[in-house]
């Protein structure tokens, strides 16, 4: 029987063991980590209340097993073969030991994310209109995306809505919703916050990792406007 | 021989006591850390509703003054389930804030890509309840996720002095003070809250309506302890929103056994890997749903699982699925029982799975309804008028 997660040792040889358990020190250095991982009983109930085990080749429970016995090749592998699978419900936080996997994913994410892995990059190929929509406007998802080459298996009313959606979005009560381009309306001063959160926080180093191109883009676009408000800031 | 009672369950009552729960409350460190001038705590104002949580511990639910932190998904793709919440404090006459300085929590995109960290989660977090508090108005949160993201950020700010000491070092820098709520209140805790007076004002009889609810995971599965629970309710063994509400108007809901799944939304999944959010939700929620309690509408109460439960049926219908079942949110349902309108208000165009058959159960005459929102719409592309107002959806 072949199963599609390679969980054996074979497949990351070719990755030192001291680079591993960098990463692997990475997220148990993280503030989280004492606070979402006990030790793990075995019992699957993480497993039993999953979404993603029921159609992927993924398991909380040997994730769980995994970070508490420490075993570095093993995270490697999990870290790139697997975390990208879970659907972040945490459905699994009903752990009777009182681990979130969920959580521990969180962290080994971030920990892939920061190092710029392959894997993590190929996860999230497609998905940075949405890193750009929520961090250049912080609203996640616009109205103006619901066209049809986007959402194909949603039918043709996505294309009905995507010809009417300018006289559509006058036709809602609420003022603030009278946009296209973003959820709802957003102030510029809000803006100019947002972005100098993400300057301070380290966040668009992370974007750098994962996709440079992006990084550019939402540099200019932020730098512009923190200019244009008075602030001397570059992300560099 | 030994003789032992048989406990059955249905013999069996179910208290909740919250001397015996297993965690401590939260709110006390809360408030000790505004003794120690650690933030501002921003009070509840009253009115507000107390309601009993999964512990038993009680929670206030203000009745207005509300900031609305308004969902990302439901304002882009749904904007009926916004419309709808704020339609219902225009009915009752409740002050409330509509506020532009609000971004998303960013938790959609956190949680699918992970770029992002908990340092700008928190900030983010902070920057919005800093702004609600400026107002004077109290933060009522629109979104499942935003809900369940922000009681995490609380709890981890709680805990660790080095978070908030970063935080509070991001707040100085922006002027704005570090503020954290009383209580983090999602909007259905407020409709819960509400469910007597709307049912008082119930105009459209929903007594033949079956319904099944989808309880959201980030609303009853982050920080599980602060979801509403009721006695009356699954024996308090289930949280009690959605279910109550619908009850109070009278619908018949019915249990099914996937009733703790997920819906399939995933986060990322949704966005770019929909065969797995399709297949989910499907086939064990809707169809799972259609087999065991055959309702007339799914009630839900977040961004996430409104899109995913109602987008996913489209394809599923080509391959010959037990699907076709409207779904919408408990603020929507709310709004339809006290007589608003299904296009201007409800704003149901914006759905995907035919929910026509529902109207018509309801009494309610789809085909005029929509040749109203139409006749409105025309008037704005002939530039009679800039938009549709609040007067024109009551009219």
């Amino acid at each position: 029987m072949e199963f599609a997660l390679d969980l054996s040792a074979n497949k990351y040889a070719d990755v030192p063991y001291e680079e591993k358990e960098r990463l692997f020190k990475e997220m148990k250095s993280d503030e989280r980590w004492p606070h979402v991982l006990y030790g793990c009983y075995e019992c699957g109930i993480c497993v039993a209340s999953c979404p993603s085990a029921r159609f992927y080749d993924f398991s909380p429970r040997i994730i769980a097993q995994a970070a508490a016995r420490e075993d570095v090749d093993l995270l490697y592998t999990l870290m790139n073969d697997s975390v990208w699978d879970c659907s972040q419900c945490f459905s699994c936080d009903r752990c009777p030991r009182g681990n979130s996997p969920g959580q521990i994913i969180t962290v080994m994410r971030e920990v892939a994310v920061r190092n710029g892995l392959q894997s993590a990059k190929e996860a999230l190929e497609g998905y940075g209109r949405i890193i750009y929509k929520i961090m250049s406007t912080g609203t996640q998802v616009s109205p103006d995306m619901l066209q049809p080459n986007a959402f194909p298996d949603w039918g043709g009313h996505v294309n009905e809505i995507s010809e009417h959606l300018e006289v559509w979005r006058k036709a809602l009560p609420p003022e603030t919703l009278h946009t296209t381009e973003t959820g709802w309306k957003v102030d510029e001063k809000t803006l100019i916050e947002l972005y100098l959160i993400w300057h301070m926080t380290g966040v668009m180093d992370m974007i750098e990792q994962i996709d440079e191109g992006l990084y550019m883009i939402l540099v200019d676009v932020m730098e512009e406007r923190l200019e244009d408000a008075g602030y001397d800031v570059t992300f560099d | 021989m030994i003789h032992l009672p048989i406990l059955k369950a249905a013999d069996r009552k179910w208290e909740t006591d919250p001397s015996q729960a297993p965690t401590h409350d939260l709110k006390d460190e809360i408030f000790q850390l505004e003794k120690e001038g650690e933030w501002i705590v921003q009070r509840v104002p009253e009115p507000y509703f107390e309601v009993k949580t999964k512990y038993g511990r009680i929670k206030k639910i203000p009745l207005e003054k509300t900031w609305h932190h308004k969902s990302c998904g439901q304002c882009g793709h749904i904007p009926g389930y916004s419309t709808s919440i704020f339609w219902l404090n225009r009915q009752f006459g409740l002050d409330y804030h509509d506020p532009t300085n609000q971004t998303s929590c960013t938790a959609w995109n956190y949680y699918a890509s992970a770029t992002s960290n908990p340092e700008a989660q928190a900030a983010v977090a902070i920057r919005n309840f800093a702004s609600a508090y400026k107002t004077g108005y109290f933060p009522l949160i629109h979104c499942g996720t935003s809900f369940g993201h922000y009681k995490e950020v609380r709890h981890a700010l709680v805990h660790q002095p080095e978070l908030r000491r970063k935080v509070k070092k991001i707040m100085d820098r922006l002027g704005l003070p570090f503020v954290i709520p009383e209580e983090i209140v999602h909007y259905s805790e407020w409709v819960y809250a509400m469910r007597d007076r709307i049912a008082e004002r119930q105009v459209v009889d929903m007594s033949h309506i079956v319904a099944t609810v989808h309880p959201a995971c980030h609303y009853h599965k982050l920080i599980e302890e602060d979801a509403i629970y009721s006695e009356e309710i699954y024996g308090a063994q289930r949280t009690a929103i959605v279910t109550g509400t619908l009850q109070a108007l009278g619908v018949q809901v019915k249990d099914y056994s996937t009733w703790f799944d997920c819906c399939g939304f995933g986060f990322r999944h949704i966005l770019v890997s929909r065969d797995f959010s399709r297949s989910f939700a499907v086939q064990r929620k809707i169809e799972v749903m259609k087999e065991e309690a055959n309702p007339d509408v799914v009630v839900t109460h977040d961004t996430g699982c409104v899109t995913t439960l109602d987008q996913s049926q489209f394809a599923a219908k080509a391959h010959g699925k037990k699907v076709g079942v409207p779904v919408m949110s408990d603020s929507q349902m709310a709004a339809l029982a006290m007589g608003a309108h299904p296009y201007k208000v409800l704003q149901l165009h914006w759905h995907n799975t035919n929910n026509k058959p529902f109207l018509e159960k309801l009494g309610i005459d789809w085909k005029k309804k929509w040749d109203e929102f139409e006749a409105e719409c025309e008037k704005i592309r002939r530039g009679e008028k800039a938009y549709l107002t609040w007067e024109d959806a009551d009219a």
